[in-house]
C-alpha cells in the first residue's frame, strides 16, 4: 500500500517524464523560431499542428526522388509513387484500428470528407421528413453541409444540447434520435471545450434506430487512439495537418458495404473503369472517389507524421496531454479574472482549452500574447451556434499538443497576469 | 513591451476604452444603427439625437460589446461627432475609413484623437474593429438622409465585399 502511494506520487512528482519533451521540441524547426523578440510558444494546434523535420524531409525527398503522376504512369517512378501513396493509405488503415486499405478516401480535409458523404450518400438517403441529429457544439464543418443538405431535401436537424459543464445533455436522447432518424453527425472532441463524447454510446442508439453515425475525429484523431470499429461508428473523418502532416490531406473512413453503393463525388480521370462515348463505369473504391490527380506529396509525406505519432504512441500522447491540460487548467484558473469554458475533469477533455477575461475581449487578449511570442486563437472558432449557447461573443483558446510542456503554460500564464495589469485592470 | 503593441494600445486609445463617451442612453433618437463584424463576434449600436434643424448631430450614444480597439473607437465617434452637422460627419468617418485603408492622411488638430487610430494599421487582423463604429455610423446617415426612419444594419462583412 505504501509503496504504491509512493509510486504514485513520484509519477506525479515528474509527470512529464515519460515523455523527452525536449528531444520531441528539437524535432520541430520552426519552434527555435523567434515571434516578436520572443521564442514561439505554440498553443494553437486545434487550428494545426506544427510539422516534425521528418514531415518535411518526405516532402522534399518525393519532389527529388520520386515525383510522377500515380495509378497510370508504366515507368519506375510512377509506380515508386503509386506505392509511396497506397502505402500511406494502408497506414491509414491501420492508425485507425486496422480497417480496410479501400475504406480509406483521401479528400482535401476534414471539411471536404463531411462534404463528400452529404453530397453523395446524403443526397441518396436523405428524404423529405428524414431526421439528422447533430449537437450543439459542432464545427461549422458538421453543421452547414447537412443545414444545406436537409434545407435541400426538407429533412429536419434535430440538435443534442448541451449542459452547463459543457458535456452533451444525454436526457432526452432517446427522443432526439428516433425512428425518423437517418444520420447522427456528433464532434469526437470540441474544437471549441475540448469534450470528449461518447461516441460508441451514441453510434449505439443511432445504429438501434438504423440510422447511420457519423464521428468529425478532426480534435480526436491527433490527440487520441482511435478505433473505428470499436467505435462502431459508419463514417470517421479527420485531417493531416492536424497531426503533424501537411496540409490539403483529409481523410474519410467509411465501411466499405457504404462506399461501394454511394454514387461518385466528383467526375473525372482516375475514378472510372471503362468509358466509351455513351457509357461510364466507376472504378473500384477507394479510386471512385478521387478524381483527377490528387495531392500525392502531401499525402505520401503523411505516412512520416503517422510514423512519428506511432513511435510516441498514442496512448503517451493522450496521457502527456491529460497531465498538461490538467496543469493548465489549474494554473489559469487561478489567475484573477479567467474563465475556463468546458469539462474541468481531464478524463473527460481533450487540450483545446477555450477561456475568456471578464473584462478583455479574446482579440486584446490574442494580440497581446502574440507580442510575447504565444500564439493562440481568438473568436467563435467556426461555432457560431456554440457561442450564442455559451453566452459569449467570442472566446481564446489555447490547445496543447506533444511539444508543449509547463514551460509553455507559465509562459502563456505570466503573460495573462502581465496582460491585466498592462490594460490597467 | 514592444514598440508595436504600445503603438496599437496608444494611451488615448486605453483612456477611451477603459471610460467610453457616450455611454449614457438617448431619451430619443432620430437615428438608430446596428452593426457588427462577424468575424469576432462585435456588436455595436449606435443612436443619434438630430436638432431641429434636422442637419446638426445633437447627441449620440455608443453601445460596444467588443475589443479595446473597437470600443475606443466608438467613443472616439461619439466624442467627435456631437455637434457636427451630417456633411461634417460623413466626412470625418471617410477620413477615418482612409486612415485605416493605410493612406497618407493629414489629420486637423480638432479630430486629433483620430490620430490614434493609425497604430491599428500594423494589425491587419484589427483594422475592422476599428472600422465598425465608423461603418455604422454612415449607414444610420444614408438611412436618415433617405428618408427611412427604420433601423440600419451594417456587417463589416459588407465593408469587406465593396473593395
Amino acid at each position: 500500500m505504501t509503496s504504491n502511494i509512493t509510486r504514485n506520487r513520484t509519477a506525479a512528482a515528474s509527470p512529464l517524464s515519460r515523455f523527452d519533451i525536449e528531444k520531441i521540441k528539437a524535432d520541430f524547426p520552426i519552434l527555435n523560431e523567434t515571434v516578436n523578440g520572443n521564442r514561439l510558444v505554440y498553443l494553437d494546434n486545434a487550428a494545426t499542428s506544427q510539422k516534425p523535420r521528418v514531415v518535411i524531409n518526405a516532402i522534399i525527398e518525393y519532389y527529388r526522388k520520386t515525383n510522377a503522376n500515380i495509378h497510370r504512369g508504366l515507368h519506375k517512378l510512377a509506380e515508386d509513387a503509386t506505392r509511396a501513396y497506397e502505402a500511406t493509405r494502408a497506414h491509414t488503415a491501420s492508425f485507425i484500428g486496422g480497417v480496410a486499405s479501400e475504406e480509406i478516401i483521401f479528400t482535401r480535409g476534414t471539411t471536404e470528407s463531411i462534404n463528400l458523404v452529404a453530397c453523395t450518400w446524403g443526397e441518396e438517403n436523405i428524404h423529405e421528413g428524414d431526421e439528422i441529429v447533430i449537437t450543439e457544439m459542432e464545427h461549422h464543418a458538421n453543421f452547414i453541409p447537412w443545414f444545406m443538405l436537409a434545407k435541400k431535401k426538407k429533412a429536419v436537424i434535430r440538435r443534442i444540447p448541451i449542459t452547463v459543464c459543457g458535456h452533451l445533455d444525454l436526457n432526452n436522447i432517446d427522443e432526439i434520435i428516433n425512428p425518423r432518424t437517418k444520420l447522427v453527425a456528433v464532434t469526437h472532441m470540441s474544437n471549441v471545450l475540448g469534450t470528449i463524447n461518447p461516441i460508441k454510446e451514441l453510434a449505439a442508439k443511432a445504429h438501434a434506430r438504423k440510422a447511420l453515425f457519423l464521428a468529425d475525429g478532426a480534435q480526436a484523431a491527433p490527440h487520441l487512439p482511435v478505433d473505428v470499429k470499436d467505435l462502431d461508428v459508419d463514417f470517421y473523418v479527420f485531417s493531416s495537418h492536424k497531426m503533424l502532416g501537411p496540409t490539403g490531406v483529409g481523410v474519410l473512413y467509411a465501411r466499405r458495404e457504404l462506399l461501394e453503393n454511394m454514387p461518385p463525388f466528383n467526375f473525372g480521370g482516375e475514378m472510372i473503369s471503362e468509358v466509351s462515348f455513351d457509357r461510364v463505369t466507376w472504378a473500384d473504391i477507394p479510386h471512385k472517389f478521387e478524381a483527377g490527380t490528387p495531392n500525392i506529396a502531401d499525402v505520401v509525406a503523411y505516412h512520416a507524421a503517422l510514423t512519428y505519432l506511432e513511435e510516441i504512441g498514442m496512448e503517451n500522447i493522450h496521457r502527456h496531454e491529460m497531465e498538461l491540460t490538467g496543469y493548465a487548467i489549474e494554473k489559469l484558473s487561478r489567475i484573477e479574472g479567467i474563465e475556463i469554458q468546458g469539462p474541468q475533469d481531464v478524463t473527460q477533455r481533450g487540450g483545446a482549452i477555450s477561456f475568456t477575461d471578464k473584462d478583455l475581449h479574446p482579440h486584446d487578449i490574442s494580440t497581446f500574447l502574440d507580442s510575447k511570442g504565444v500564439a493562440i486563437r481568438a473568436g467563435h472558432h467556426c461555432a457560431q451556434p456554440l457561442m450564442r449557447v455559451l453566452g459569449k461573443i467570442a472566446t481564446a483558446r489555447a490547445s496543447l499538443y506533444i511539444y508543449n510542456n509547463e514551460d509553455d503554460i507559465d509562459i502563456l500564464c505570466n503573460a495573462l497576469v502581465e496582460m491585466r495589469r498592462y490594460f490597467g485592470l | 513591451m514592444s514598440q508595436s503593441l504600445d503603438d496599437l494600445y496608444r494611451e488615448i486609445i486605453l483612456d477611451h476604452y477603459r471610460s467610453p463617451r457616450g455611454k449614457k442612453p438617448l431619451a430619443h433618437f432620430d437615428i438608430i444603427s446596428d452593426g457588427h463584424n462577424p468575424s469576432c463576434g462585435d456588436e455595436l449600436s449606435l443612436e443619434v439625437e438630430m436638432d431641429k434643424d434636422h442637419n446638426t448631430l445633437k447627441d449620440i450614444h455608443v453601445d460596444c460589446k467588443g475589443c479595446a480597439i473597437s470600443t475606443a473607437s466608438g467613443s472616439i465617434l461619439a466624442e467627435l461627432i456631437k455637434g457636427k452637422s451630417l456633411e461634417e460627419a460623413k466626412q470625418i468617418a471617410e477620413l477615418v475609413k482612409r486612415i485605416l485603408k493605410g493612406e497618407e492622411v493629414e489629420v486637423p488638430d480638432s479630430l486629433g484623437d483620430l490620430d490614434a487610430l493609425k497604430g491599428v494599421r500594423q494589425f491587419p487582423v484589427r483594422i475592422k474593429c476599428a472600422l465598425l463604429a465608423w461603418v455604422t455610423l454612415i449607414e444610420g446617415l444614408k438611412n436618415y438622409e433617405n428618408g427611412k426612419g427604420d433601423k440600419a444594419v451594417v456587417s463589416t462583412e459588407d465593408e469587406e465585399n465593396k473593395k
